[in-house]
């Protein structure tokens, strides 16, 4: 089985900070990592490859040159191959466009190994643009069937197994294959690389396609292709009406709550 | 000025390792007085026993420097991570890639390097520490083979050793020129273990004695050349001096890191430590010499992959670095006042885990003679 991970290398949120007077993010010094769900996806699929060697894992970002990064995290981890979309005509996309130039590069992948890939896996979303459309959209785009928000797959003789997070619990689901999964966060994290893959993959130049390498409306990418305008960007005001009630035990908090309530008259 | 590209990348992923696996569980490991198989597993599959090892037979192949990351940054979340690696890459293996037959190497590295075998090192005895020479385990040829007898003490990794570099006397007439190097199979009939010592610190790993009655060693388990075995000892040593100085370095960076954000907190005459004059004069000291011992070792590892002689410089670090390590725990302790004596506190533990780094792998004592040594030659 061929497998495809889309990731994106995105900053650490866990360490950025808001300017309290522009409103924006502090970018400078911030690390660089593998987006969070994207790393799940690809422990995924290196699970699936764990159990079936014969499995091919193959990594793809868009992306600025430096992208690379993160994906030598991923070869590290264990992933066959890698490939950077990244172009000049690219920058700016928003998620239409950005799922249109993935989907073309996928097909000029698929090319290029002489093979299709029978599943296609992305992070539910990004943790930084938090859209959750950029999977969808591919699977649009390919003209596949998709399920969202897996926490487990399996994929065995052509059939995929998936069982996804819904609003009220869980749901298993199975699709034929092609397919793209989107995957949220599963029992496990994605494997340290070792220090051998690591220092392979960083000794090797990173594949890069560009506008030249694959057939790509321009009109369609980057920000000319991007419908989304953003109007303007802002902290939301935080709703400080609510009281938070957290006792030593359940019972006490209870009778807090209830105590509270009778206090408002709600009770 | 020191690394590379690569070394960056090679200390950046032991330090996300040490962060994530072995500060959550430093304290518990020490409690426990047990090292978890599935995290030394997992330290062995990404390459951490086979740094310094050669490609050829398992390991990485990489340099001096490439180590000296990896043990700074594993040894500054928990510094008994650090001693099984400097076990693996120093104490177990140098010894074979100084002396060892093709067929040793082929035999004994790759599983080391993996970390699927582990191999302790017995020179030290009861009544023969510093003073190596003075040993009196004896190996008597016999056939084709050896008869080995005598007494290890302190032997680092014992209970879960597979092989043991016993250093035992074959012409005892000749002292410390009479030394050979055996290797022996822990399960061999004749060896025998301790009961396990009770340490003071780095308690999640197992030291103990290592009894060897009539155990019978084919001439061909020999490591180098008969009688040479105790200049084997003293170079094995020598090399893994940088090593034991990034244990060191390792566990001050982690005692200031408790320290400093402590200070910030912590409110006395209704101000922060921090905000004491006295207390910042201390922390300004302890931070001086940090960075004094890490320039000294980074300079030792530097100077070494340039393929220097680095005799002085690795003992004027593994001096310097450990000694400060030990003034550094201790006054990190010190701002913590009382609950820096309690459990409760990890610099507790570091404060134990420092104490044996200035007497392991060649004392203070040693590596002074052994500086005086080079500048009076």
């Amino acid at each position: 089985m061929n497998i495809l991970v889309c990731i994106k290398q995105v900053p650490d949120t866990t360490e950025i900070k808001i300017d309290p007077v522009t409103n924006t993010l502090i970018r400078a010094g911030v690390p660089s990592i593998v987006n969070t769900f994207d790393a799940f996806a690809l422990e995924s699929a290196l699970r699936i490859k764990d159990a079936d060697p014969g499995v091919s894992v193959t990594v793809v970002t868009m992306g600025p040159a430096q992208a690379s990064v993160a994906l030598n995290t991923c070869l590290g981890a264990g992933a066959d191959n890698a490939y950077l979309v990244s172009d000049r005509a690219f920058g700016g996309s928003d998620t239409l466009a950005t799922s249109y130039i993935l989907s073309n590069a996928i097909r000029a992948i698929e090319e290029k190994q002489a093979q299709k890939f029978d599943l296609i896996l992305c992070g539910k979303q990004a943790i930084d643009g938090d859209t959750a459309q950029v999977g969808p959209e591919i699977a649009e785009q390919l003209d596949y069937p998709q399920i969202t928000y897996a926490t487990e797959l399996t994929a065995e003789k052509g059939k995929l197994r998936v069982k996804r997070e819904t609003e009220d619990g869980y749901e298993i689901r199975e699709a034929a294959l092609p397919a793209v999964v989107t995957v949220t966060k599963t029992a496990y994290d994605l494997r340290f690389p070792t220090i051998r893959r690591l220092l392979d993959a960083y000794a090797a130049e990173t594949a890069v396609l560009t506008a030249e390498d694959f057939p790509v409306d321009r009109e369609r990418a980057g920000l000319g292709g991007s419908p989304t305008k953003v109007r303007k960007t802002f902290v939301p005001e935080r709703n400080k009406t609510g009281m938070k009630i957290e006792e030593a035990t359940g019972a006490l908090s209870a009778i807090k709550l209830a105590a509270q309530l009778s206090a408002d008259g709600i009770l | 000025m020191f690394f590379s590209q690569e070394h960056e990348l090679v200390r950046e992923l032991a330090r996300d390792f040490a962060k994530k696996i072995l500060e959550p569980t430093a304290q518990e490991m020490d409690e426990k007085e047990d090292f978890p198989m599935d995290i030394y597993n997992e330290m062995g599959r990404l390459g951490f026993f086979g740094i310094k090892i050669p490609k050829e037979y398992g390991g990485l192949g990489l340099d001096t420097r490439s180590y000296a990351c990896v043990m700074e940054e594993l040894s500054r979340k928990n510094v008994c991570a650090g001693v099984l690696v400097s076990a693996a890459n120093s104490l177990g293996t140098a010894p074979i890639l100084l002396v060892g037959t093709e067929e040793q190497k082929q035999k004994y590295l790759p599983p080391i390097a993996g970390g699927k075998s582990f191999m302790a090192f017995g020179l030290t005895e009861p009544n023969a520490g510093s003073d190596a020479g003075s040993m009196t385990a004896s190996a008597v040829p016999d056939g084709d083979s050896y008869i080995l007898n005598g007494r290890k003490t302190f032997i680092t990794g014992a209970p879960i050793a597979d092989w043991i570099t016993v250093f035992a006397k074959t012409s005892p007439e000749k002292g410390s020129k009479g030394i050979t190097c055996f290797f022996v199979d822990m399960k061999q009939q004749g060896v025998s273990i301790g009961k396990q010592e009770e340490k003071m610190g780095q308690r999640a790993i197992p030291a103990c004695d290592v009894l060897l009655e009539d155990v019978r060693v084919p001439k061909s388990e020999i490591l180098g050349d008969i009688d040479k075995g105790f200049v084997t000892a003293m170079k094995t040593l020598s090399v893994g001096r940088i090593g034991v100085a990034c244990q060191a370095l390792g566990v001050s960076e982690n005692a200031m890191d408790l320290a400093i954000p402590y200070m910030k907190e912590r409110k006395q005459f209704g101000k922060t430590l921090s905000k004491f004059q006295g207390l910042q004069f201390l922390l300004a000291e302890l931070e001086t010499k940090l960075n004094a011992a890490k320039l000294l070792i980074y300079n030792a590892a530097y100077e070494m992959d340039a393929g220097r002689d680095v005799t002085k410089a690795a003992s004027m670090a593994k001096y310097y670095a450990t000694e400060t390590c030990l003034e550094i725990v201790s006054g990190a302790l010190q701002m913590f006042g009382g609950y820096g004596y309690s459990k409760e506190y990890p610099i507790e533990r570091l404060y134990r885990d420092a104490r044996v780094m200035t007497i392991y792998e060649g004392t203070t004592q040693v590596q002074q003679m052994v500086i005086a040594g080079q500048l009076l030659k």
